[in-house]
């Protein structure tokens, strides 16, 4: 006969010393642990109720601008360097690193429309209301830091100015779209479709040859470098202020309207936006990509920043504060943690991409914790009581009314376009899906009509 | 440059060659041939264990995307099924066991034996109090297995770590004491005594009386949800919430005397058993009980239900023992038994220790199959007057008449703790930690329900009712008018205490509605049920004895 009875011996299961860790054992049965589901909801709670508290998204703000600043541009291979141009015409580099500003240049006698930054990083480019190009280096501590590398005086005033992606080359745009090359003093290439302005330019990242306009007749104009004419266009009802491209998907662009929404599209298909977020109380002013190509920032009128995910069609995040004016520009830097905001009262603000996150390294229990928490945020996102608290946000007041109101006059309209439906021959009063529903028609641009000769 | 733009992604395929099937990298250094390629095959039974659920059929979605994802989860889900299951290698320890020779039998070996062929620690494990003086005694263990509380009847009550057979406190509280029962942790304990109800430091001072909780006969604690039981003499059942100190809810049970009390660990829902054999399931958000179960014909003298919470043991007067599904509500196994059992209670491993006056029996597998003889048996002086097994240990212990008794069950205890749930081994900081967050995880009791999954899983009706409420808001039909409450005075029309009683009457109406819908489609399966049987049914012939002679006609 033989009997055996569980002992255990306490030196396995306890430390030796108070320096030692504790001893963990684990058991992954699941008769030990009951209630997995309740215990992890009650978790998802928890940590849904500790990212509102831990959500504070303001770092930092640059000041030193004595105008509004109006435009921004990111350093294509540095992380820490922003440049930014104001309503006085002065241009300043950043770092961010130490928040300061390293350099101050009075680039142009009048707005700095558009600066962009060269892809190898050696340059950067900015244009005036002075009718002037200047090529900058970006080195602030070289001789030539002071002055411009070169100087273009051209016949026409340009509002924007954006650099190709791989080659040496930039397009400004004005009256026309007119591609440059670095060393040349005249446009290569001159654009141009229809009598009016064009407000903004950009080129594609990952399809190089591929740029998009903003024209004021409220159109979104692409155009190929490979092709002499631009290839086509979108209107929609009101204008289109700044247009950015998905970084990870080659063919996705998203518009910043004038109509308080920003339309995302597909080119291979521009009479059907491929979704419309709205969530703004206000004209949109500008739009960024994350470099992950999931999410974007979009600055806007309403004096706040909200962050859209790509796939969805309102904001997960919404940053203001009672000092940030009119947002102008909108940046979000290439390591994907940090957002920047240009606005009206002369500053720029730096703020965090997500607002709970931990900046800095965490340790490994920490991360994993986090991982876990962000997990069971996701799995029980629906629930209505952690959906509540999660999507609660403080808006001011002005948004707050302005969104109340126009949400009461949605409703309003669409229960008399169900009436009018209700009331008419059947067929008559057609569904017009929402993403269709801002478009007025695209066209494509027929090669003899309206022509310039491209300049060699 | 913009090189970022420019990785090339990794193919599928590469990346599947990196990984074996549970998911896990492998490294890519030449090695010899390996005969055995692959990873070590699981037993699905082991599998089985860790598997949550049923699987999702994938293939029926349109999605391209939820597909996508649905499949992915799916994948990681599997991996860590495989991942768990493999585990259980780098378990330590190994369950107790009895091998008995041919001819042998285990219930003839007794506790001395057991004792003699353990080991020293073990041996030390089986010990018996001679405390005659005080009354029959109520035990209970901690959580952990590690403190051991007993009460007498006449006002004894004593706190001590029986293990390093170190006292922790000893009293009188001079007044008859019903049941005795620990809290969280070892630092507090209930005790029902005549009048009320009291909560005890475990230095013996007294920190609170409960006087809501009077006349209680038996008590339990919820763990997870830091609830108190108190099943009382005049048919209340309250649950008090320790950490906040209100009284959740006290249910007036209709039942008459409340003597058979036991908590199903799996779904914390309190069991009753009464004097017409029924067994009731309470939940604190209900005045009425869950389930009603008729379980034997005569009273019930004791319940218990398993960890996992699938079976629950019943014996009455009729003298038998019965073995219930707790799920499906079905009678499994019964057996006879000399009297009807006094105490009943199931071991971690799911072994049945049962009193039949003052012998004690110990059944090792009576879930899986109706057992012949029993496991152990012991024989005390005096009736048995309560049993608990102690967790993580092989160790049943006996309260009675003369005292209280530690006998030794080989196999009945879990070999294998885990330090996040319950550490007989913790340290005084570890149970300080361990206290916190067990806190800041309770579950509040509005979530007690049959199911402990409920909350996991999609809420159909109420989805398929939003959806239709949202259809006819977006067409505009006439809505019901709105609920507007009347407005109190003494500042009890507070904002929010308003939207409470908006919520209250919005969610009513949402069930009303659910309600009337469940019943329509009902109606409708019955309707459908009957056209499809559509038996013609013969009349009914008047009954006779000679029936049994007549010509069966096909």
């Amino acid at each position: 006969m033989k009997i055996k009875v569980l002992s255990r011996n306490p030196d396995d299961y306890q430390r030796e010393t108070k320096l030692d860790i504790h001893k963990v054992y684990r058991n992954y049965n699941p008769a030990l642990h009951p209630f997995e589901a309740p215990r992890e909801y009650v978790r998802a709670l928890n940590a849904t109720k500790l990212e509102r508290v831990f959500a504070k998204p303001f770092l930092a703000s640059l000041n030193g601008h004595t105008d509004s600043v109006c435009c921004m541009c990111k350093h294509k291979q540095r992380l820490n360097t922003i440049f930014s141009g104001s309503c006085d015409g002065e241009i300043r580099q950043w770092t961010l690193t130490n928040q300061r500003c390293i350099r101050a240049l009075p680039a142009h006698t009048g707005f700095v429309r558009g600066i962009t930054c060269a892809p190898d990083g050696t340059t950067f480019i900015s244009v005036g209301d002075d009718n002037t190009i200047k090529h900058w280096t970006t080195d602030a501590l070289s001789e030539q830091s002071h002055n411009p590398l070169n100087t273009i005086v051209t016949k026409t005033l340009y509002t924007g100015i954006d650099h190709h992606w791989k080659e040496p080359i930039y397009a400004t745009c004005g009256q026309t779209v007119d591609i440059w090359n670095d060393e040349r003093s005249e446009p290569v290439k001159v654009y141009k479709w229809g009598t009016d302005s064009v407000n903004s330019i950009s080129f594609n990242p990952v399809e190089t040859n591929m740029c998009v306009s903003t024209v004021a007749d409220r159109s979104i104009v692409l155009y190929d470098l490979r092709s002499s004419i631009p290839v086509n266009k979108v209107i929609l009802k009101l204008r289109s202020n700044v247009v950015a491209w998905n970084p990870m998907e080659a063919f996705m662009f998203t518009a910043a309207n004038e109509d308080h929404n920003l339309y995302t599209f597909d080119i291979r298909r521009l009479d059907f936006a491929s979704n419309v977020h709205t969530d703004h109380a206000d004209a949109v002013l500008d739009v960024d990509y994350a470099p992950t190509g999931k999410e974007f920032v979009s600055g806007s009128y309403d004096k706040s920043i909200r962050i859209f995910p790509v796939n969805g069609s309102r904001s997960r995040e919404v940053y203001h504060t009672k000092r940030m004016q009119r947002v102008f520009t909108v940046k979000w830097s290439l390591d994907n943690r940090y957002i920047l905001s240009g606005s009206d009262e002369m500053n720029i603000r730096l703020w965090k991409a997500r607002a709970a996150e931990k900046l800095g390294r965490l340790a490994p229990r920490e991360q994993a914790a986090a991982d876990y928490n962000n997990k069971l945020k996701k799995k029980f996102a629906y629930h209505p009581q952690i959906k509540r608290i999660s999507r609660h946000r403080h808006v001011p007041k002005t948004i707050y009314s302005i969104l109340k109101e126009k949400r009461t006059i949605k409703d309003s309209m669409r229960r008399k376009e169900q009436n009018l439906r209700a009331h008419s021959k059947p067929g008559t009063v057609p569904h017009i899906p929402e993403r269709a529903k801002h478009i007025v028609t695209t066209a494509i641009k027929d090669d003899d009509i309206d022509e310039e000769d491209s300049l060699v | 440059m913009a090189g970022r733009y420019y990785e090339k992604r990794k193919l599928s395929s590469e990346i599947k060659k990196n990984e074996d099937e549970d998911g896990l990298s492998v490294s890519e250094v030449a090695q010899p041939e390996d005969p055995f390629k692959g990873s070590a095959p699981i037993p699905e039974e082991r599998k089985s264990l860790y598997k949550r659920g049923k699987e999702f059929p994938v293939d029926g979605i349109k999605n391209k995307k939820l597909k996508g994802f649905l499949r992915n989860t799916k994948k990681h889900d599997k991996a860590a099924v495989n991942q768990a299951a493999r585990y259980e290698l780098l378990l330590t320890e190994e369950p107790g066991y009895i091998e008995t020779a041919e001819g042998e039998a285990t219930w003839e070996i007794k506790q001395r034996e057991i004792a003699d062929a353990a080991d020293i620690t073990s041996a030390s494990k089986y010990f018996e109090l001679r405390l005659d003086q005080f009354g029959p005694y109520s035990v209970d263990y901690t959580r952990n297995g590690r403190h051991l509380l007993i009460g007498g009847r006449r006002g004894h009550v004593a706190a001590f770590d029986w293990m390093a057979k170190k006292p922790m406190c000893e009293m009188n509280v001079m007044e008859a004491v019903n049941d005795v029962k620990w809290l969280h942790t070892e630092n507090m304990f209930a005790v029902a005594q005549r009048r009320w109800t009291y909560i005890y430091d475990n230095q013996g001072i007294e920190l609170h009386c409960l006087k809501r909780l009077d006349q209680t006969l038996k008590l339990d604690f919820l763990p997870y949800h830091f609830l108190l039981l108190a099943a009382n003499a005049r048919g209340f059942l309250q649950y008090l919430d320790i950490s906040q100190g209100q009284i959740v809810s006290t249910i007036n049970t209709k039942c008459g005397r409340l003597e058979v009390l036991c908590q199903n660990p799996a779904n914390a829902v309190v069991l009753l058993g009464h004097y017409n054999g029924t067994v009731t399931m309470w939940s604190p958000n209900q005045k009425k009980p869950l389930v009603k179960m008729l379980s034997h014909k005569t009273a019930l003298r004791s319940i218990a239900v398993d960890q996992t919470g699938n079976y629950l043991a019943t014996s009455a007067q009729d003298r038998k023992l019965k073995i219930f599904d707790v799920r499906t509500f079905k009678s499994l196994h019964t057996w006879s038994v000399p009297a009807g059992a006094s105490h009943l209670k199931f071991s971690q491993r799911g072994f049945l220790g049962a009193s039949f006056q003052n012998v004690v029996e110990i059944y090792n597998n009576p879930c899986i199959q109706p057992p012949t003889n029993p496991y152990l048996t012991h024989k005390l002086k005096f009736p048995a007057s309560d049993l608990d097994f102690c967790p993580y240990e092989d160790v049943l212990g006996v309260g009675c008449a003369d005292g209280f008794v530690s006998l030794l069950v080989p196999g009945a205890g879990e070999p294998n703790y885990d330090s996040f749930e319950s550490n007989p081994y913790r340290s005084k900081k570890q149970r300080k930690e361990w206290e916190v967050r067990a806190l800041l995880e309770k579950i509040q009791p509005d979530m007690i329900s049959l199911d402990p999954f409920q909350i996991a899983r999609v809420d159909m009706a109420t989805a398929e009712q939003l959806q239709k409420d949202k259809e006819e808001r977006l067409g505009f039909k006439q809505e019901s008018p709105k609920f507007e409450p009347r407005f109190k005075k003494k500042g009890r029309s507070k904002s929010g205490n308003v939207e409470k009683r908006k919520r209250k009457v919005r969610n009513e109406e949402l069930r009303k509605k659910i309600r009337s819908e469940a019943e329509k489609n009902n109606a409708n399966e019955a309707a459908e049920s009957q056209m499809e049987a559509n038996v013609i049914t013969k009349p009914l012939e008047p009954k006779s004895a000679l029936n049994r002679f007549k010509k069966k006609t096909k």
